[in-house]
């Protein structure tokens, strides 16, 4: 991969197939012109080609340049003609769908559960051998659920096999067939104790695809999981991929393997992690999924929601928030009967957008609930087990789920970034960073960014094959950076002093008092930094300790610098008309929307 | 080219159309092709494996998985009674033998040296898939099912529960914007699918349900009363399989919302006759829509599906998000320039002129073409 000039990189999506075009120009990768069609997985047309030829025809047309022959991609590039590489992500066809199995639900389950979602994996089930289920039913279960894939672990390596083997038995009894067609058999990949291989050789051989691996979890302390993930991902093309249509074509072009579109987002977010050396969460909130991705101290954790989003899942973050918590960030009174029409027939409808500001501020208001569902979802996942360079003592093994573990430490997260319709096409950039600000509540102090136009998938596939122009491309055309939110941590009562504080903006200083429950916004540019110094009162943190000045300087955007004395979790005021105000007060505070 | 995406239900009062039948797993087709087949008709037929039952033996017997096999009467393979003996211990006191019986009927699948678990497996449970709609075979999926092909009338709506059934329409609503009232709703419409206008309360589909009514179509439906005829809040729209007595099927949204007054005219126009209906309702990849499909037997000549100008000037349209939700009218002008409206989005908007005489401009995301 020497020579590297012109790369056209696709994202093949449920509905939307998205082309980006990157040019190396004065020795810089930038991005430079999109396009998007379609995607042709579905009838009538049942090829995923159709909508990539048109996808970089688009791109073709915007930018001048010739880059297909017919159906061929033309490599290399030469001048205003051709590209040197071809690459592509896809969730086409609804992603990779996995069941996962373990001994023990809180150990090797979990492993196993972290191993595929952070392979880009929906996980539909999780089987283990005290999952509280009668043999029978997980028999009927597995028979019902027809996943892409199953990942079996279980049992340390030199421990005892016959629970793995057990449920090995299981998915033999109940002869699962796979989601594509039925003339193929389902991959199934073994991850667990190395002495049971032989034995669940014999038990699944003949009727799954079986591939065995290193075991995700050889001894208690210790989880493995990049062999396994791998795996995951060349089953993926040679199995799931190939049989979806219009796949192996696709494969025929691409310069590097096809990833998942998760699995590519979450490449980017640990490349990003480990080229800047800091704590990355992200978020993707799509129509049907919301996918939340962390980085702390270089651990890896991605989870997926399946059933959280905001068009074909909206109702669903209605039912499992509850209207009172949609409705806690909206300032003004809705008919119940009426809102719940409204989001049914957003769901049924799900490409409309709304065109009242009404509207829009009931849909921020869900986003805001989604997102906040999505990340407790992740906390309690992103938990337990670092990876196998950094061993848990044996005290902590046997707590790994409590709610103590989470690796999410919130005052040590320096990056949030947003991205899927909702955050990147927000009509004001504020409101994305208002959404983020109230859905995730950071703590200490947080940049916020969004990705301007969802090209995570493609830059993720990128640093596969070039780190230095995935990189690149993020930094200057992927990543707009919001600004960066303040947050002191402590309780008390509304409206007492809870910090003192003296920014040095560009444009003079500004001081005064934060008192808790106030919301205060300074405008301060992308290119602009300030010196902050926060003095808390006796029992507050503002991010150096208790009662401890905090001397820093933060770096702006297009929402500015945001001083959050709302509390952690929020504050709300419990009277309805007192709430509304206060919701009231904080978007004018932000300018969130017209007046 | 990429192209604006601008859904539409399709209504046609006549087409062709085809309808693929198939069996979950392999099995036996019984159909040839070219035969006529009717609606209830059984095209293909399987047998699903029977259900399982695990039974740890080594717990029992006290041994270990390995010894297993000596205690064992029966061997993988064996048909099995229920309460047959299956395995035996061999104690030199007969008295202290313990006796493993057969749990349930079927076949004994599986005994592991490892585990000490004993699979058994009931008989296999027979599978038919029948036409579904009156037509004719056309294509033979070999070992799996049929492709049907008929003539007739076609509505897809907008959203349904509850699966496949047949029965004659029977309209009741005189327009489209009426709504249905318990008191219409008589001995009449038992093992029919009733028509109505505008919304379907909670009260009337009850009441059809009641009388033994097999389906019932509306133009909207409120989603309080979807929560209490479905005992729970649907969260994720796919829909088919909800046992509830009766198929629904809505043809505009959720709400108070009329009938399209070409869906109505076609179902008014077919009252009496056979139709086969589906609530099945899928919104992700692969969208699936309920449809009513009334099968004709003489072919008139048929309109070209093919043929759908799209988002044109004079296009027929409903606004399908507030404000001005459910309001048909005619596009009047589609300028290319994004523009801002209320809620301070850039989009691509038409303008349209309502059957009131009303205008108004909308994004183009916000309305639904009606083909005609």
């Amino acid at each position: 991969m020497d020579k590297l000039n012109v790369i056209i990189a696709t994202d093949c999506g449920s509905t939307t197939t998205k082309a980006i075009l990157i040019e190396k120009k004065d020795d810089i990768y930038r991005q430079t012109y999109r396009g998007e069609a379609p995607t042709t997985v579905e009838a009538p047309y049942e090829d995923v080609t159709r909508g990539v030829l048109n996808a970089i025809q688009e791109v073709e047309e915007l930018s001048g340049r010739q880059i297909l022959d017919g159906e061929t991609i033309i490599t290399p590039a030469e001048d205003h003609r051709g590209v040197d590489i071809y690459i592509s992500t896809s969730s086409a066809g609804g992603g990779l769908q996995m069941m996962v199995g373990g001994v023990i639900q809180a150990m090797t389950g979990e492993s196993a559960q972290r191993c595929a979602l952070g392979a880009g994996a929906i996980v539909m089930d999780i089987l283990a051998s005290n999952d509280g289920r009668q043999p029978h039913e997980k028999i009927e279960r597995i028979r019902q659920l027809r996943p892409d894939m199953v990942l079996l672990s279980g049992g340390t390596d030199g421990g005892t096999i016959s629970h793995v083997v057990e449920l090995a038995e299981f998915i033999s009894a109940a002869d699962p067939k796979p989601r594509f067609g039925s003339g193929y058999q389902l991959p199934v990949i073994y991850a667990g104790n190395k002495d049971a291989a032989q034995e669940i050789e014999r038990t699944l051989g003949d009727k799954t695809a079986l591939t065995v691996t290193e075991n995700i979890r050889p001894t208690l302390e210790e989880e493995n999981l990049g062999p396994a993930r791998h795996v995951i991902h060349d089953l993926f093309l040679e199995h799931v991929m190939a049989q979806a249509p219009g796949y192996r074509k696709l494969i025929s072009w691409t310069g590097a393997p096809i990833m998942p579109t998760p699995g590519a987002v979450g490449l980017m977010m640990q490349t990003v992690s480990k080229q800047q050396n800091i704590n990355v969460v992200g978020v993707d909130i799509g129509g049907a999924t919301t996918d939340v991705f962390s980085v702390f101290d270089n651990i890896f954790n991605r989870t997926v929601s399946a059933n959280l989003g905001m068009s074909y899942s909206v109702s669903n973050v209605l039912a499992e928030a509850g209207l009172d918590d949609v409705m806690r960030w909206v300032p003004f009174k809705i008919d119940e009967a009426d809102l719940r029409d409204r989001i049914k027939n957003k769901m049924i409808r799900p490409t409309t957008i709304p065109h009242m500001l009404e509207e829009l501020q009931v849909e921020q208001a869900i986003a805001r609930e989604a997102l906040r569902l999505a990340f407790v979802q992740h906390r309690a996942l992103a938990v337990g087990l670092k990876g196998v360079q950094a061993e848990r003592t044996l005290s902590d093994v046997f707590d790994q789920s409590a709610g103590g573990d989470s690796l999410i430490k919130m005052r040590d997260l320096d990056l949030l970034v947003g991205s899927g319709g909702v955050l990147s096409h927000a009509p004001r950039r504020m409101q994305t960073a208002a959404m983020l600000i109230d859905a995730f509540q950071p703590e200490g102090i947080t940049r916020l960014a969004v990705d301007s136009i969802f090209m995570m998938p493609h830059l993720g596939v990128l640093s596969s094959v070039n780190e230095i122009a995935a990189t690149q491309v993020f930094e200057r055309d992927c990543l707009i950076y919001l600004g960066t939110c303040i947050a002191p941590i402590a309780q008390g009562k509304q409206g007492a002093p809870w910090a003192q504080y003296e920014i040095a903006l560009p444009d003079g200083t500004q001081s005064g008092t934060l008192n808790i429950g106030d919301l205060l916004h300074f405008p301060l540019e992308a290119d602009q930094e300030a010196h902050i110094t926060l003095q808390p009162e006796r029992n507050t943190d503002a991010g150096a300790g208790p009662g401890r000045e905090l001397n820093t300087t933060v770096k702006g955007g297009t929402a500015g610098l945001i001083l959050d004395g709302r509390g952690r979790p929020i504050v709300f005021a419990e009277n309805q008309s007192e709430r509304t105000d206060q919701i009231s007060r904080w978007s004018e505070t932000l300018n969130l929307y017209p007046r | 080219m990429a192209h604006a995406y601008t859904p539409g239900l399709r209504v046609t009062p006549q087409t062709l159309l085809q309808r693929q039948r198939q069996l979950p797993l392999k099995g036996e087709v019984v159909v040839s092709q070219g035969d006529s087949v009717t609606r209830d008709q059984v095209v293909a037929h399987t047998h699903l494996p029977g259900n399982v039952t695990t039974l740890n033996l080594v717990n029992i017997l006290s041994c270990t998985p390995e010894e297993l096999p000596n205690y064992m009467l029966k061997s993988e393979g064996d048909p099995v009674e229920a309460d047959e003996p299956i395995a035996e211990t061999r104690p030199f006191i007969k008295w202290f033998k313990t006796t493993v019986k057969a749990p349930i009927s079927g076949t004994l699948e599986s005994i592991s040296k490892i585990t000490g678990q004993v699979i058994f497996r009931a008989p296999p449970r027979p599978v038919q898939v029948q036409a579904y709609i009156d037509g004719n075979v056309i294509e033979i999926l070999p070992e799996e099912g049929v492709i049907v092909e008929t003539t007739g009338a076609f509505v897809q709506g907008i959203f349904g529960i509850g699966g496949e059934i047949w029965g004659p329409l029977h309209v009741i609503s005189k327009e489209p914007d009426q709504i249905l009232t318990p008191d219409q709703i008589d001995d009449s419409c038992a093992g029919k699918i009733v028509v109505g206008g505008n919304l379907l309360t909670l009260d009337v589909i009850d009441k059809a349900r009641e009388i033994g009514a097999v389906g019932i179509i509306g133009g909207g439906i409120r989603d309080s009363d979807l929560r209490d005829l479905l005992g729970y809040d649907l969260g994720v729209a796919i829909t088919g399989t909800e046992n509830i007595g009766l198929t629904v099927i809505v043809t505009e949204g959720f709400g108070p919302i009329a009938m399209a007054r070409k869906t109505f005219g076609i179902l008014s126009e077919n009252n009496g006759k056979e139709a086969s209906i589906s609530g099945a309702t899928q919104i992700r990849a692969g969208v699936l829509r309920p449809e009513i499909i009334i099968p004709e037997s003489t072919i008139h000549e048929q309109t070209d599906e093919s043929d759908n100008p799209g988002l044109i000037e004079g296009a027929l349209l409903r606004v399908i998000r507030a404000p001005h939700f459910g309001q048909v009218g005619k596009v009047t002008a589609l300028p290319p320039e994004l523009q801002t409206v209320e809620s301070e989005t850039h989009v691509r908007v038409l303008e349209v002129e309502f059957d009131n005489g009303d205008r108004a401009t909308v994004p183009r995301a916000n309305v639904e073409l009606i083909q005609e």
